[in-house]
């Protein structure tokens, strides 16, 4: 359901300002999204005024050094801090993205850090992706066949075949374009967003899995597929570079092609 | 208290098996609609200023009626089918989305029939 004002608990206040030390020359404001659930409170933006000249260059390494030095109850997930495990993925300075791999100096003035949009909280940074992962299981992320694995070596596949795997093999499923997704924003108990249908056209696509045409029942639906009405933020926003609103558009080609 | 687990209410009720029709139409309806609306904006264009009573023999032609006629109705299929995914998306009230999609496709075909009737009585000298 469309929402076009945040429900009176989810307003966002004015936080605390915690000042940068005594003596910093290269200071930079980090407007971060603060959220309890044991409080009771509403949300609240809290502004770090970090010296940047004892900093590492991304986000992540200024969400650290804030847990470190100043407030210690600032609740992020990380893991990697390379950018494979997904784990960091927030919105950085209005776009989602992982904290890890984006430098703060790319931003202009104060950097503002949010949880992924329009999600479930858990708390501060951290989002519910129950739903999302519950998702992407339902699609049977797996291989699935009938004829049995040759006994003395792999299933094979051609050079070709395997290329059809690039570009979608790569998605870490951070949630950062399912959350930038509109339609995911309103519809989002039933289409399953840009992260898990690409991940379905990723098994679609892959010569080696026997169940292709049962993938195609399994999504051909108004709402699981069709919500997406090509608007793009997915592509825009992926910090992998690749193209979830392309791997829609070929299962649409296919839906076409069969009916 | 909600007791079911993230993957049943994942997979609700299973996929529709269903909507590529309504898609591939929507499609196909506006290419219909590109020709057409260049058409009769070309068409309007160069006999503007010509008057009622030309305006009517105009519409008279049994091809400009035809084609008026494939562009109302092109126009009011195209409309109704885009309106409905504009409810399906915005609405979150089941009943009240679909009374309106129902309420949609009603007036589109009242309309797109009024629109075919008009040109119709024109055609026959109504």
């Amino acid at each position: 359901m469309a929402e076009f004002k945040l429900p009176k608990n989810s307003r966002v206040g004015q936080g605390t300002t915690w000042p940068a030390p005594e003596g910093a020359s290269n200071v930079r404001n980090f407007r971060i999204y603060r959220w309890n659930p044991d409080d009771g409170l509403n949300p609240q933006v809290d502004t770090f005024e970090l010296d940047m000249d004892d900093c590492g260059p991304m986000v992540l390494d200024a969400l650290i050094k804030i847990k470190n030095e100043v407030d210690p109850t600032l609740t992020f997930r990380r893991s990697c801090r390379e950018g494979i495990c997904g784990s960091c993925a927030m919105n950085i300075d209005g776009t989602n993205t992982l904290a890890c791999t984006k430098a703060w100096d790319e931003v202009n003035g104060d950097v503002r850090v949010y949880p992924l949009p329009h999600m479930p909280m858990v708390k501060d940074l951290v989002p519910d992706l129950t739903h999302f992962y519950a998702q992407y299981a339902s699609i049977k992320p797996w291989i699935r066949t009938e004829t049995a694995t040759p006994p003395d070596r792999e299933r094979l596949q051609s050079k070709e075949d395997r290329a059809k795997l690039d570009g979608l093999y790569e998605c870490i499923l951070c949630a950062c374009c399912t959350t930038s997704c509109p339609s995911y924003w309103w519809n989002g108990d039933r289409y399953l967003g840009p992260a898990v249908l690409l991940q379905a056209y990723r098994w679609i696509v892959d010569s080696r899995d026997e169940t292709t045409g049962e993938r195609l029942d399994d999504l051909e639906d108004p709402f699981k597929l069709y919500r997406c009405h090509t608007i793009m933020n997915c592509t825009k926003t992926c910090p992998k570079g690749l193209n979830p609103a392309k791997a829609i558009a070929e299962i649409k080609k296919l839906m076409v092609e069969r009916h | 208290m909600n007791l079911r687990t993230p993957v049943k209410e994942a997979r609700g009720l299973g996929s529709a098996k269903g909507g590529t029709h309504h898609w591939l139409m929507q499609r196909v309806s506006a290419i219909a609609l590109l020709l057409l609306v260049l058409w009769f904006a070309f068409s309007i264009a160069i006999n503007a200023g010509g008057g009622y009573e030309a305006a009517r023999a105009w519409i008279a032609s049994p091809i400009t009626a035809g084609a008026v006629i494939l562009l109302l109705a092109a126009a009011f299929y195209h409309a109704q089918l885009g309106l409905q995914v504009v409810l399906e998306d915005y609405v979150g009230n089941k009943a009240v989305q679909l009374a309106a999609v129902i309420a949609v496709k009603f007036l589109a075909v009242i309309l797109a029939l009024t629109g075919i009737l008009a040109v119709l009585s024109i055609a026959f000298g109504g």
